[in-house]
C-alpha cells in the first residue's frame, strides 16, 4: 500500500470500458461482431484536445500505466517512472491515454472474456490479433474519445511498434512518436525464443487445448516455464551477475534438482507472480502478434517507404544492453526514417539492465526523454 | 565529440562563433547538412533557423546531445569513428561538416571519403599544427605545443591526428579531392587579415575548408 501518494504521482486512478458494437474486421479475416476496450487516462484534454497522449504497452503490459487503483494497490502501474506531474511525460501539460490492447487479459475483449455469440470464453477461438488491427482498434477508440490527432504516440518493445504501426497506418493523425526498444521486425532468434515459450504453455496438461477457464483450471507450469525464459531475455548478462552472481540461496549446495542459486529463485518467483496476473492464451496471442509484426512487408520490404507518409517528428530510443531488440535493430528504424527524410532524434543510452531498462529511470534517458516532450509541451496551442 | 570542451559553447544571443559563421556562410538555403561531431547543435539551429537547412547531427556526449534535443534538432548518437554506413546512403546530403573534429577521430583520411561518399561537398575545420606559436614550442622550446586552440598536454588530449594546413591539402591531392574553398581565422575566431590569408600555414590559428571529389 502506498503509505502517502507522492506529489509526481497521478494519484488514485480508475480503468475504464467503452463498448463498441459496430464491428470489427480484422487482418486474420475473422469478424469481432462487438468488443470492449479498457483504458485509463491522467491529465487533463485542453481545450482544443491538442495534447492528448496515447500510451501503447508492452507483451504483458496493460492499461494500468500509472499510479495506483486504490491505497491497497501495492504497485504503481508499470510506467509510473516515467508518466506523472513534473515527469517525463509530465501529466501538468499532456492528457495521457492508456489502452489495454484487443486480445489482452485486463478488460478489453480477450481471450479470458465472454464470446457474446456462445455464451462461453473465448479461449483458444479469440481471434489471432496484429499491430495493424491495434491500430485500427485505437482510431476507433480515439473518435470515441473524441479526439482527433495525438500529439504523441509512445511506448516500448512491442509498445514501440505499434507507434510505428501508428506513423504507418495514419500518417496524419500523429505529430510525433517516441519509439523505445523496440525492432522493425522480430528476427529468428526473437521468434524462436517466442516458440519455445507458447510451447511451454500448450504442452502443459492443464492447458486443455485453450479451454482450461471452462475446465476451472491453469496451464500454471507452462505460463511461468515462458515468462521464466521471457525474463531470461529482459535481462542482459551483466545484470544477472551483478544482482544474483552465483549467489547461492541457502549458503550452501543442496546436491539435488530444487533451488541452489539465487537466480533460480527469482526467476521461479517471476514465473509464479506473473502466473497470478496474466493469461495464458493472451500469452500465446501476444507473442504471434510480435512474429507477425513486419510493417515493410506491405511496402515491398522498404521500411522507408512504409514510414514515407508520415510528418511526425521521432525520438528512437536504445540501449546498448538490451540483447531482445539490441541497438541494431533501432539503427534500422533509424536508417529508413533518414533515407524518408524525417524529423527524428536517436538516443542509445548506456544502460547494462539489458531490454527492461526501458522501465527504469535512468538519467540520461529521463533527462532526452523529458527535454524532448518539453518541446512538444511548448509547441502545443 | 567536442576535443576543445567549453570553447565550442556559444552563449544564447551573441552572435555565432565566426568560423561557424563562416560555414554558414557558405552553405545554401533549403540544403539538406549533416554535422558530423554537432555539439550541442548550435551550428544546425542557426542553419534551420536563418536558412531553413534540413540538418541532422551526430554526436557521442550523452550532455550535448541533451542540448541538442532540447534545441529540437534532429540528433542521432553515434561514434563517429564506426562510419556512417549505419546510416547514410550514398550522396543523401547537399553539405557534410565537421567542426573541430577531424583530429579527435580515429581514421580522419577514411571519414573525409565517407563524407564524400554521403555528402556532395564537404566542409571542415581543425586548428593549424603549423601555427607559429606551435611552431615556437615545438621548434625552440622542444616541447609539445600547449595553445589556446590545443589546451591539452601531449597525454591526455583527445587531438590525436593533428595537422597542418600543407597537410591537409596533400591528403586531398592523394585522395582526388578539389579544395573549392578556403578560409583561417585566429584562435578567438576573428577572421583572418591579409597577412593571415597571404602566410595561412603560419599564421592562421583554425583552417577552414570547403572540398568536393574531383570531377
Amino acid at each position: 500500500m502506498p503509505e502517502t501518494i507522492a506529489d509526481d504521482s497521478v494519484g488514485i486512478v480508475e480503468t475504464q470500458i467503452i463498448h463498441f458494437s459496430e464491428a470489427l474486421t480484422l487482418e486474420c479475416g475473422k469478424t469481432l461482431a462487438e468488443y470492449d476496450i479498457a483504458y485509463e487516462t491522467y491529465g487533463e484534454l485542453n481545450a482544443d484536445a491538442s495534447n492528448a497522449v496515447l500510451i501503447c504497452h508492452a507483451l504483458s503490459g496493460d492499461q494500468h500505466a500509472a499510479g495506483y487503483l486504490s491505497m491497497d494497490d501495492k504497485k504503481a502501474g508499470w510506467w509510473d517512472s516515467a508518466i506523472g506531474p513534473g515527469k517525463a511525460i509530465d501529466t501538468r501539460h499532456f492528457f495521457v491515454v492508456s489502452i489495454n490492447n484487443l486480445g489482452g487479459c485486463k478488460g478489453s475483449s480477450g481471450p479470458n472474456t465472454i464470446n457474446p455469440e456462445t455464451g462461453r470464453y473465448w479461449g483458444p477461438d479469440f481471434p489471432i490479433v496484429t499491430v495493424k488491427d491495434w491500430t485500427l482498434c485505437q482510431y476507433h477508440f480515439m473518435k470515441a474519445i473524441n479526439i482527433d490527432h495525438w500529439c504523441a504516440v509512445i511506448g516500448g518493445s512491442l509498445g514501440g511498434m505499434q507507434v510505428l504501426q501508428w506513423t504507418i497506418d495514419y500518417p496524419e493523425l500523429i505529430r510525433n512518436a517516441v519509439v523505445i526498444a523496440a525492432a522493425p521486425k522480430l528476427s529468428a532468434q526473437n521468434i524462436a525464443f517466442n516458440e519455445v515459450a507458447r510451447q511451454s504453455i500448450m504442452s502443459d496438461p492443464d492447458f486443455c487445448d485453450g479451454h482450461y477457464l471452462e475446465k476451472n483450471t491453469v496451464p500454471r507450469r507452462g505460463l511461468m516455464l515462458a515468462r521464466m525464459l521471457g525474463h531470461i531475455t529482459y535481462l542482459s548478462d551483466d545484470a544477472m551477475r551483478n544482482k544474483f552472481g552465483r549467489e547461492l540461496r541457502e549458503g550452501k549446495l543442496n546436491f539435488g534438482f530444487d533451488v541452489d542459486f539465487q537466480v533460480e529463485s527469482y526467476l521461479r518467483y517471476q514465473g509464479r507472480s506473473f502466473v497470478d496476473r496474466f493469461d495464458a492464451n493472451t500469452y500465446l496471442l501476444m507473442t504471434k502478434t510480435l512474429d507477425y509484426f513486419d510493417p515493410a512487408s506491405e511496402y515491398g520490404d522498404d521500411l522507408a517507404r512504409a514510414l514515407s507518409q508520415t510528418s511526425a517528428h521521432f525520438l528512437v530510443i536504445s540501449f546498448t544492453s538490451d540483447w531482445r531488440f539490441a541497438p541494431e535493430r533501432s539503427r534500422e528504424i533509424v536508417k529508413a526514417l533518414l533515407q524518408a527524410e524525417k524529423q527524428l532524434s536517436y538516443i542509445e543510452i548506456e544502460a547494462n539492465q539489458g531490454h527492461d531498462a526501458f522501465l527504469i529511470p535512468i538519467p540520461h534517458y529521463m533527462n532526452v526523454f523529458a527535454s524532448h516532450m518539453k518541446t512538444i509541451a511548448g509547441a502545443l496551442s | 565529440m567536442s576535443p576543445l570542451g567549453e570553447h565550442l559553447a556559444v552563449a544564447e544571443g551573441e552572435d555565432l562563433r565566426a568560423d561557424l559563421s563562416i560555414i554558414a556562410d557558405w552553405i545554401k538555403a533549403d540544403s539538406k547538412v549533416l554535422d558530423l561531431g554537432c555539439g550541442d547543435g548550435t551550428l544546425l539551429a542557426y542553419l534551420r533557423d536563418r536558412l531553413n537547412v534540413l540538418g541532422y547531427g551526430l554526436e557521442i556526449s550523452p550532455f550535448n546531445i541533451e542540448d541538442c534535443v532540447e534545441k529540437n534538432i534532429n540528433v542521432i548518437q553515434a561514434d563517429l569513428n564506426n562510419g556512417l554506413k549505419d546510416y547514410f546512403s550514398d550522396n543523401s546530403f547537399d553539405y557534410v561538416i565537421m567542426s573541430q573534429t577531424l583530429q579527435a577521430t580515429e581514421q580522419p583520411d577514411l571519414l573525409i571519403e565517407e563524407m564524400l561518399r554521403v555528402g556532395k561537398e564537404g566542409i571542415v575545420t581543425f586548428p593549424n599544427m603549423a601555427h607559429w606559436r606551435a611552431r615556437l614550442q615545438l621548434g625552440l622550446k622542444g616541447v609539445m605545443p600547449v595553445t589556446k586552440n590545443l589546451p591539452n598536454e601531449w597525454f591526455n588530449t583527445p587531438n590525436v591526428h593533428l595537422c597542418t594546413l600543407n597537410d591537409f591539402e596533400v591528403l586531398c591531392k592523394r585522395h582526388d579531392i578539389e579544395i573549392l574553398q578556403r578560409t583561417v581565422v585566429d584562435h578567438s575566431h576573428r577572421k583572418g587579415n591579409w597577412l593571415m590569408n597571404l602566410l595561412p600555414n603560419l599564421l592562421g590559428e583554425i583552417a577552414i575548408y570547403r572540398f568536393c571529389r574531383n570531377t
